[in-house]
């Protein structure tokens, strides 16, 4: 076991009181907290301790539903495209992200100058923090500028999130400049190559400094301190620190003035010093300043490490290092669990989804997007989402069955076919368990419909019956309910011959419970009385057969063989069917049984 | 296609309904409802596009859909309807039914009329899944089969037919002014629930269905129990169907699979289709006789479609495959819809 990088966090759980013993239980996202009669009698409340809240946050949930569409987007790029096409692609991707980002924020700024106490205004400060670490990795990590681009990047960068300080400070530049000037934001990219800009920089460059050591902007102070920001001079850049609010704006002006052609791999050096320099009165750094050191010494899982540290919700870390493994740009190393970094912080952030009553659904999306762990997960949190109604509980279904989830089909079609059995909507039910394929649930609701028709003596919910096509042959008890169903039909219509085939067909399959037997003989009797099927030549005379062996065997079912039974039987048989056949009771002899 | 523009409202929207416009205006519709489920709190909703009467517009979307006022909803809105053009009746998850008020001037919601609990079970609440009115009357149907009727300015319950089936009834809509007609199951080889229905608005036999395993299904009422015709529409199950109030030839579907499609059924020949029905057979598919009664102008277009005769045209309408389509409604050249990517989308130069 690591040992940890931090304190753990601690929570104060308002409502417990003092001095009272707490038990816990962990739950899929959230833990639940109780006090315990250790010590005096308590109180018997339960906490439930949500680690998460940013999901119930209704402007967040933009971002997540958004940021979803964008994922799910990105996991269908075709592999096999050339790379430079997919770069522009990433780039585009991270662009879209970062949009939804500034659209949030944007929101969320409308809401507070609507109501400035609003509970939601720790998130700005967050959402600036994620964009701008966000936009750093974009430049340095996806787009990978090389020397030259990247400090126009930079500058794009450090504009984007300063706007204003860095617009007066144009102005002042401009307003002075000379010809050579313009020139000079004439900068790599264009038609220069970068050693070709750099020569003429250093030209530039040396001909300020003189220009400064010959004292000739010494009558005007504003155009010396000017001249020596220009050339790059620390400590002049150091005293006007208010107008540079931050160390990073800090760095690329001293990278703008000193070092134009850096290369990535220099910055880290840069940046290092830049906040030393800059910091020198605040001991530590804060959590955003580390995180971006790490960006610019380019190391990945250093800044991963730190956001999933400092950030309360999984949902930055997850998407951006989703990005950047599509990039192929992470190293795979295995984690102590078995699977990739993107894969771990994928399965965390769609766990957290997955307790969010709503949320869940764009869980499902990214756990099919974890190839080793993902469909376990799946199946495990995809049983606790709650079914008040038949639609949401045909959505689960959907979704388990279009991921060929068997199990989980069977339990939901059963939790909701038993509730169905408990409200006596025996049609639901069984509709249910037909979906289900679940044989033995089926059995079960047949018997509770012959039950009902024993009890009623007729039949509810004929229609779903009459049509259930193939479905019937799921299981035996089923095939006996729609085929004595079919029965009554065929009798109702005075299709005799039909009804009676039917019966012997039923008798002859044995399919019917025995508990039926009686309720058969009883249908049969007035069937043998018809004329059509008496004067039938072949089924009157089998249908009396398998007649008598039922009530035979019944008999003996229920009381049991002896001789005395037998020869009562005998006769009983022997007189009915002579009268059935219009003959005297010595017509016919003992029919073997 | 157009670009149709998303807007994100942090709650998985369950049903979007236009505000009717009035028939002698040719204003196109600016206001709709969306009802939200699977959340904690409910809400329904009234949006406005700012349509105000300029039509010829070449930018289809101007603005994003702006929300004027929301009220919470005990349990989720299964289903939705205007009653008029203030009044909207909801059928709740809870079994409830009520009638909120839209007051236009001041912007706020207020509940005009309440059932709690009509639809239950002994022991339990059961979900009130559709509603259909034509105001004063409301009809609602349940999860427990029973259809119930109400008038929307009287306390009681007029009538329940109990046990009208032993299944979930899904949908309901009106056929005539006197019979409705509800939606459970149909057979062909295998058993599947069907989720909506809707009536041809002109004529009135004329019914669509779309069911659980995403097919479209048009029927015609007075002759049997088997569909007309058959359409593969979708993968998964079929939400909402609806055919164009003013425009019968466009018909639009939604589906669980995330995809909103276009119908557009057109006659390619020059004699009109009820001419071609004797002779031309293999047209037909289902059934071959023009109907009896023979006030009738035309055999519509839809009773003798099929898709692979070329005189069926479908178009998506939505840009990439989105979570679950769960509802849509179209009026005019508009056209809204929600979705479980707690998304609504308006497409306001429909061609139809």
């Amino acid at each position: 076991m690591e040992e940890l990088d931090v304190e753990p966090a601690i929570t104060n759980i308002p409502a417990a009181s003092d001095g009272k013993h707490l038990g816990f239980a962990w739950g899929p996202g959230d833990i639940l907290a109780y006090e315990t009669l250790y010590m005096a009698p308590g109180c018997s409340f339960i906490h439930e301790v949500r680690k998460d809240e940013d999901i119930y946050s209704p402007i967040l949930r933009k971002l997540f539903n958004e940021s979803h569409h964008i994922f799910v987007g990105l996991q269908t790029i075709r592999e096999d495209l050339p790379s430079k096409n997919k770069k522009t692609q990433f780039v585009s991707i991270s662009k879209n992200y970062r949009s939804v980002i500034r659209a949030c924020m944007e929101e969320l700024q409308q809401v507070l100058q609507k109501w400035p106490r609003n509970m939601e205004i720790r998130y700005v400060s967050i959402l600036l923090a994620i964009e701008l670490i966000w936009n750093l990795c974009e430049v340095l990590f996806i787009d990978a500028a090389p020397a030259g681009p990247l400090l126009l990047h930079l500058l794009d960068w450090v504009r984007l999130h300063k706007g204003d300080v860095d617009e007066k400070a144009r102005e002042v530049l401009q307003s002075e400049s000379p010809a050579e000037h313009h020139d000079y934001w004439d900068v790599p990219g264009g038609t220069q190559t970068l050693t070709e800009f750099d020569v003429k920089w250093r030209h530039w460059h040396e001909e300020v400094d003189r220009c400064l050591q010959d004292n000739s902007f010494a009558s005007n102070q504003h155009l010396e301190i000017i001249c020596k920001i220009l050339v790059g001079d620390e400590d002049t850049l150091l005293e006007h620190k208010e107008l540079l609010s931050t160390w990073y704006h800090f760095l690329v002006t001293r990278l703008l003035f000193c070092h134009p052609t850096v290369k990535p791999t220099e910055l880290h050096y840069y940046a290092q010093s830049c906040m030393t320099m800059f910091l020198d009165l605040r001991s530590v750094p804060e959590p955003l300043d580390s995180i971006l050191l790490a960006a610019f010494e380019f190391d990945i899982h250093q800044v991963i490490k730190d956001c999933s540290i400092a950030l309360n919700n999984w949902w930055f870390v997850a998407h951006l290092t989703d990005l950047l493994d599509h990039c192929k740009l992470l190293q795979s190393h295995n984690l102590h669990f078995g699977s990739n970094l993107r894969e771990f912080l994928l399965l965390e952030y769609a766990s957290g989804l997955f307790t969010h009553h709503s949320l869940w659904q764009l869980a499902v999306d990214y756990f099919d997007n974890c190839p080793e762990f993902g469909h376990v997960y799946l199946e495990l949190q995809i049983e606790r989402v709650p079914l008040d109604t038949e639609r949401k509980a045909l959505k689960v279904l959907r979704i388990c069955e279009q991921r060929q989830m068997s199990e989980q089909v069977r339990s939901i079609c059963k939790i909701m076919a038993m509730r169905a059995l408990r409200n006596n909507r025996l049609g639901s039910a069984l509709s249910w368990s037909i979906r289900a394929k679940d044989a033995a649930f089926a059995t079960l609701i047949s018997e509770r419909f012959l039950q009902d028709y024993c009890a009623r003596g007729t039949f509810s919910d004929l229609d779903l019956i009459d049509n259930l096509g193939p479905a019937m042959l799921l299981s035996d008890r089923l095939t006996f309910l729609v085929k004595y169903r079919e029965f009554h039909k065929l009798y109702e219509e005075n299709r005799f011959s039909e009804a009676a085939k039917l019966l012997l067909s039923l008798i002859t399959a044995k399919i019917a419970p025995r508990s039926f037997w009686m309720t058969l003989l009883t249908d049969a009797l007035p069937l043998l009385e018809q004329k059509e099927v008496s004067h039938s030549a072949h089924c009157p005379y089998l249908l009396l057969y398998h007649l008598t062996c039922l009530v035979y065997g019944f008999i003996v079912f229920c009381y049991g063989s002896s001789c005395k039974v037998d020869q009562l039987l005998t006769s009983l048989i022997k007189e009915s069917v002579c009268r059935f056949a219009g003959l005297g009771p010595e017509g016919l002899g003992t029919p073997k049984v | 296609m157009e670009s149709v523009n998303a807007k994100y409202v942090s709650q998985k929207i369950s049903k979007t309904r236009w505000r009717p416009v009035s028939h002698s205006s040719l204003q196109q519709p600016d206001i709709f409802a969306t009802g939200s489920w699977d959340n904690e709190d409910n809400k329904i909703s009234f949006w406005s596009i700012g349509n105000h009467g300029s039509s010829g517009m070449d930018e289809g979307f101007e603005g994003d859909p702006q929300l004027l006022c929301e009220h919470k909803h005990d349990g989720d809105v299964l289903d939705l309807q205007f009653l008029d053009q203030d009044r909207i009746v909801t059928t709740s998850s809870t079994g409830a039914v009520t009638i909120f008020r839209h007051h236009q001037n001041s912007q706020t919601i207020s509940v005009s009329q309440r059932w709690p609990r009509v639809h239950r079970y002994p022991c339990d609440n059961a979900p009130c899944t559709g509603v259909v009115c034509s105001s004063p009357e409301i009809v609602t149907v349940g999860e427990d089969g029973k259809i119930i009727v109400f008038r929307a300015d009287q306390e009681g319950v007029i009538r329940v037919i109990e046990n009208a089936d032993s299944s979930t009834i899904h949908a309901v809509t009106y056929l005539r002014t006197t019979e409705i007609l509800t939606c459970i199951l149909y057979l062909d080889d295998v058993l599947l629930p069907l989720h909506c229905v809707d009536r041809h608005p002109n004529q009135q036999h004329i019914v669509a269905t779309g069911g659980q395993d995403g097919m479209l299904c048009v029927w015609d009422v007075r002759q049997g129990s088997t569909p007309f015709s058959l359409m593969e529409a979708h993968s998964a199950e079929m939400w909402e169907v609806h055919f164009h109030p003013t425009n019968p030839d466009h018909l639009f579907t939604c589906s669980e699979d995330g995809s909103l499609l276009h119908w557009e059924t057109s006659t390619h020949s020059d004699m009109p289709s009820f001419l071609q029905g004797g002779r031309n057979n293999s047209m037909i598919s289902r059934s071959a006789m023009a109907p009896a009664g023979g006030n009738q102008s035309l055999i519509s277009t839809w009773l003798s479609g099929d898709s692979s005769k070329g005189r069926l045209e479908t178009t998506h309408m939505l840009p990439s495959q989105t979570l679950s389509v769960n509802s849509l409604d179209v009026l005019g050249q508009c056209l809204v819809c929600g979705t479980d990517g707690e998304a609504i989308f308006v497409n306001r130069q429909v061609p139809v």
